[in-house]
């Protein structure tokens, strides 16, 4: 859409959202460096003052470190076995059209739409059978298998572009599935792969139901949770949540700022046209 | 290139000549579907079954039959969830697709303002459902949070004098907002994506026709965005009915059960009263609608179609 003249209305409404967003943003950063009294006494919009570092030493005290390792453990495990198993099975979704691929793809697809609460329990009571209860594999395996509709359909997207004449031209040189798939599928589906990478560490490192679920011990403890149970035990001593909240983004904000295009082509393609 | 002939472990082509192109076999497919299976598909398998039988966590779930679907289907708490559910939702999708829909075709166009400020918008997407929630169970406290600092907002009956986790009405304004600062972003995307692939044609043809930009957004982009709207609903819809986090750390289903939505009632069920026969009939009957609604919507948006522009490779 090209503009022509200034948007009036839209620069009021957009400015108002840009409020709504930036105030809590502005409250954490704030809060987590200031003092507790402070804080209390002067409200959470004020101006920053009596800065202090205590905050994030308290949550450091708190264990947050261990929570970090292990946010990080099942983070890296969900993208490994996500990046085993989806690229395969895109391969096949695009270039096998038999009836049994279909319906495979149709699985992923209904997968899509089962919500995790739904099958909490079951996986409760499955994770118990396998003795895995309290331990990082019990979050690990859930996690990556819900990574995984979504996942399959950016990287069936990202194949789908590759052209016929390039099939062709592997096979004119004699190539095997295997090495089609790895000399040309994988090269040109790395901006797929990118955002599917992305996508499934932030739901690892986001996630919530199956550590609260699954997880009992300080010693397995992810990092949403501690958040949760800092916020319950210290639920006046708001600049120390902030503190808390602010360690857990800032990973995240990292990864966001080195790879926000591949996040965002990636969301954006959810949409389709 | 030398040709060799030799096939890979798991390949299934038949290469052998000419331009006969190898593909792959179905067993490609095979390690994905299984772990995905197992982990997804297994599951709403055994809790159909466990839903047929009393298990309190320790032992083995020993067979009631249908008598937690009667206990459950006479329990006004869990019918009521439904009404909670619903009205969530409802509010879910009336406040997030007006302001996604009109951020995301306004972020759609390509000026540096507008990126510089897309990319603020998008910070709550680099949140946890659960930081979100208690970055705003702490903003919004009654003693400590902004009902107080800003007296002359909150101060009102409309927001309860401030007291916003107290009264039915409040609560679930709440959730509602929480939610829409939360998934905003995520659909205000969605949209971007959507109008961006709307042929910039559409719009000079409706200049030259002198078309205002009012005009312009009632007659082509909305229209153009019909199938972003249905997949954005959908979601909307899908996430609504599942709402869990926020309701779990802002409101604990409170005051009263005027917050106790379908699914947080299974996890008090299950994982408070040890309840989980009847956690599971919940989570049968929560599944069963959320699939239902999915699966129309695949259909009205074309997410299972197989086809693409290289169809018949």
């Amino acid at each position: 859409m090209t503009a022509r003249r200034p948007n009036y209305t839209a620069g009021v409404f957009t400015s108002l959202w840009l409020a709504i967003v930036l105030v809590p943003v502005y409250v954490l950063v704030k809060g987590s460096l200031q003092n507790e009294a402070q804080y209390t006494s002067a409200g959470p919009l004020s101006l920053p003052s009596h800065l202090t570092s205590a905050n994030f030493k308290l949550v450091f005290q708190d264990g947050f470190l261990r929570f970090f390792l292990n946010t990080a453990i099942i983070t890296v495990s969900v993208v490994l076995i996500v990046v085993l198993l989806v690229p395969p099975v895109a391969y096949a979704i695009v270039r096998n059209r038999s009836r049994t691929v279909t319906i495979v793809f149709r699985i992923l697809l209904l997968g899509l739409a089962v919500p995790i609460q739904a099958v909490i329990v079951p996986i409760f009571y499955l994770i118990l059978k396998a003795q895995l209860y309290d331990t990082l594999p019990a979050v690990i395996l859930p996690t990556a298998a819900f990574a995984m509709p979504i996942s399959t359909i950016v990287l069936t997207g990202s194949m789908r572009d590759i052209t016929s004449d390039m099939y062709e031209a592997m096979a004119l040189d004699g190539a095997s599935s295997w090495r089609t798939f790895r000399n040309l599928v994988l090269p040109l589906s790395r901006s797929g792969l990118a955002t599917v990478i992305i996508f499934s560490a932030l739901s690892a490192w986001n996630g919530f139901l199956f550590p609260l679920i699954l997880t009992q011990s300080a010693g397995v403890r992810v990092f949403t949770l501690g958040l949760y149970d800092f916020t319950t035990a210290n639920s006046v001593d708001a600049p120390a949540i902030c503190a808390a909240v602010v360690m857990s983004i800032v990973p995240i904000l990292l990864v966001y700022l080195f790879a926000r295009r591949a996040l965002i082509q990636g969301l954006m393609g959810v949409g389709g046209k | 290139m030398t040709t060799t002939l030799t096939e890979g472990g798991l390949a299934g082509s038949k290469s052998s000549g000419g331009v006969k192109v190898g593909r792959p076999s179905f067993l490609w497919s095979l390690p994905a579907i299984t772990f995905f299976g197992l982990f997804a598909i297994v599951p709403l398998g055994v809790v159909v079954w466990l839903s047929l039988t009393s298990w309190d966590a320790i032992g083995s779930p020993h067979w009631v039959g249908i008598a937690n679907w009667k206990a459950m289907f006479s329990d006004p708490i869990f019918i009521k969830s439904f009404r909670i559910t619903a009205l969530l939702t409802a509010l879910g999708i009336v406040t997030q697709t007006p302001i996604s829909l009109l951020l995301g075709v306004w972020a759609a166009g390509y000026q540096r303002n507008r990126a510089i400020l897309a990319a603020l918008y998008f910070i709550p997407l680099l949140m946890s459902a659960a930081a979100i929630s208690i970055v705003w169970l702490s903003l919004l406290n009654p003693y400590f949070g902004l009902p107080r600092e800003e007296h002359w907002l909150f101060g009102g009956a409309l927001f309860n004098g401030g007291f916003l986790f107290s009264s039915p009405a409040t609560a679930i304004g709440v959730l509602t907002f929480v939610g829409m600062w939360q998934w905003t972003p995520f659909h205000t995307l969605i949209y971007q994506g959507g109008a961006r692939s709307i042929p910039e044609v559409l719009y000079q043809a409706a200049a030259i026709d002198g078309a205002g930009r009012v005009r312009q957004f009632f007659h082509i982009t909305l229209p153009q965005l019909r199938n972003t709207m249905i997949t954005s609903v959908v979601l909307m819809l899908v996430g609504g009915l599942t709402t869990f986090d926020s309701i779990l750390i802002l409101t604990q289903g409170q005051p009263d059960t005027s917050t106790t939505a379908t699914s947080y009632y299974m996890y008090e069920k299950a994982f408070q009263s040890f309840q989980f026969g009847n956690a599971s009939v919940i989570a049968v009957v929560l599944a069963a609608v959320t699939m239902v609604v999915s699966l129309i919507a695949v259909r009205v948006s074309g997410w299972d179609k197989m086809r693409s522009t290289q169809e018949g490779m």
